[in-house]
């Protein structure tokens, strides 16, 4: 069993006990923002048993999974093309640094314009945050692999496709694992602001009708638990890279 | 196939005992770093590697070392000159050649067993079982048949040293590289592992060149010391080490080995004048 963080602990009461504190006594600017209490007796009122709250949470985590699964499915290959292959790194590297820069929340209106539903424009710009994140990981960690590794399996006899398989791809892995977790965290800040501008379901749409409505305490539930499916998503992935690197204890 | 049958009592196949013959004959290597003025490494290297003999490769820090052992692992090609191995030129890398090298090398993501058991199943050159009834053997004989299934990142510097000689010799290579393989281990586990190693091989006879800037080192392991100097380098100086097999560390205070410690220092510093150590 772990030793519980009692400082940890103390801290997080600490923090709630300030958020209390300056709602009550902090005057002007705080006299909107509800308490603790108030946020938990609205979640239990109004959404723990709302089917339609549940239903937010797994329209987001699907468009989070299909553009996150997306990206890495296409982005790892061509990582891997990129930092393998001399004449397409040539070719297509300086159109990855164009198209690089700009930031996935610009992609949204020509999106919507070019994809036929919404859910469809949502989950391209969803793919668009973690796909050159994993992309320039792969490609630097190509790039990064030790001479000796693949010098050493060509004096044991190895062939280029035994070579790739039992060392390249190895080597590669705690780079992925790098875009993986950078690349989870930006897909959960793109798909709540896409779902804010374009959506009418999900977590961030959620959070946005609480503002249009004027309710501050659904868009702290909406925080909440935007924050709490982060968090469960990069737990997923710490575990997935846990397994996927045995050899790191 | 008899490769096989002496697996049991010999984990090493000794037969390719006297192949390994070097010839190299007037090496020349530039680099050419980007947007620095080129660097000319070796000029008119030329020298013989004897089948069955422990080669050591002597020189200071930064003279060429580590390119010539690349050029004979056959990572690097030389921009002049003639290299054979029992007659055949040295094209690239082959499983007639391994090294080991300064830093190690072990695929870290693999464990110990599949480190070693990597050059049969690559090499496809006996069955999986057959290959991993030679790994244990090996990894039984270097006394890491505990650590088979550690990753290499959990093992000390000599027991990973000891994975990379087992991994070396599964293939039965004709001719071994060791650059300065050693270096980086503290005093004790170093001394520990000349031994060691010295013991490997007189009990195989693998022919090896023994790269190493250490002088004490040089003299304790080789048949043979051929010295490497100048900038650009080449080989200088070629001594035969008569010091008596099997050796162990009391050699070190012999006279012969203080004569040829004199002797090879005078190849190295160039009559021993402090003004000519400043080569490297």
């Amino acid at each position: 069993m772990s030793r519980i963080n009692w400082r940890g602990a103390a801290s997080v009461a600490g923090f709630v006990l300030l958020w209390e504190l300056l709602v009550r006594f902090g005057g002007g600017r705080f006299e909107g923002i509800p308490t603790l209490a108030e946020v938990l007796r609205a979640f239990g009122d109004k959404y723990l048993t709302n089917a339609q709250y549940w239903q937010s949470w797994i329209v987001s985590f699907e468009r989070v999974g299909y553009g996150f699964v997306a990206s890495q499915l296409l982005g790892i290959p061509l990582g891997l093309l990129l930092g393998t292959r001399k004449i397409f790194h040539e070719v297509v590297y300086p159109v990855v640094e164009l198209l690089r820069p700009i930031p996935p929340l610009a992609w949204v209106p020509l999106s919507i314009l070019f994809w036929p539903t919404t859910e469809l424009s949502i989950i391209f710009i969803t793919f668009i945050g973690p796909f050159f994140i994993i992309v320039i990981n792969v490609h630097d960690g190509v790039r990064n692999i030790r001479k000796e590794h693949l010098w050493l399996a060509r004096s044991l006899g190895a062939r280029p496709r035994y070579i790739f398989r039992r060392i390249i791809l190895p080597s590669l892995i705690p780079s992925i694992a790098v875009g993986m977790t950078l690349g989870i965290a930006v897909t959960w800040n793109v798909v709540i602001a896409a779902e804010m501008i374009a959506s009418d379901v999900g977590l961030g749409r959620l959070t946005w009708e609480g503002y249009v409505s004027h309710t501050a305490t659904t868009v702290i539930v909406g925080m909440i638990s935007i924050g709490l499916a982060g968090y469960l998503s990069t737990l997923a992935v710490a575990y997935a890279e846990k397994k996927l690197m045995p050899w790191r204890k | 196939m008899a490769k096989i049958a002496e697996c049991g009592s010999s984990p090493i196949t000794p037969d390719k005992r006297l192949s390994g013959k070097v010839r190299a004959a007037g090496l020349c290597k530039w680099y050419y770093p980007t947007s620095q003025p080129p660097v000319h490494v070796l000029e008119d290297c030329s020298f013989e590697i004897e089948p069955g003999r422990l080669t050591v490769l002597m020189g200071v820090s930064g003279c060429g070392k580590s390119t010539l052992a690349c050029i004979l692992g056959g990572y690097l090609r030389p921009d002049a000159g003639t290299l054979t191995i029992d007659g055949r030129p040295i094209e690239g890398a082959s499983p007639d050649r391994i090294m080991v090298f300064q830093e190690t090398a072990l695929w870290h993501w693999m464990t110990v067993l599949d480190n070693v058991l990597f050059g049969p199943l690559a090499l496809s050159s006996m069955t999986k079982a057959e290959a991993k009834a030679k790994a244990i053997a090996l990894l039984t004989k270097f006394g890491l048949l505990d650590f088979k299934d550690k990753y290499p990142g959990q093992l000390s510097g000599g027991m990973k040293r000891r994975v990379e000689l087992a991994q070396a010799v599964i293939n039965s290579p004709a001719l071994m590289i060791l650059d300065e393989p050693f270096r980086g281990l503290d005093v004790m586990t170093r001394e520990l592992m000349q031994e060691y190693y010295l013991k490997l091989f007189e009990e195989t006879r693998l022919t090896t060149l023994f790269i190493t800037s250490d002088l004490e080192e040089a003299i304790f392991l080789a048949d043979r010391v051929l010295v490497l100097s100048g900038t650009p380098a080449k080989i200088v100086n070629a001594f035969e080490v008569d010091l008596p097999y099997p050796r162990t560390f009391e050699v070190l205070i012999s006279e012969r080995y203080l004569a040829i410690k004199e002797n090879l220092m005078r190849a190295l510093y160039g009559q021993g004048t402090p003004e000519a150590v400043v080569l490297g």
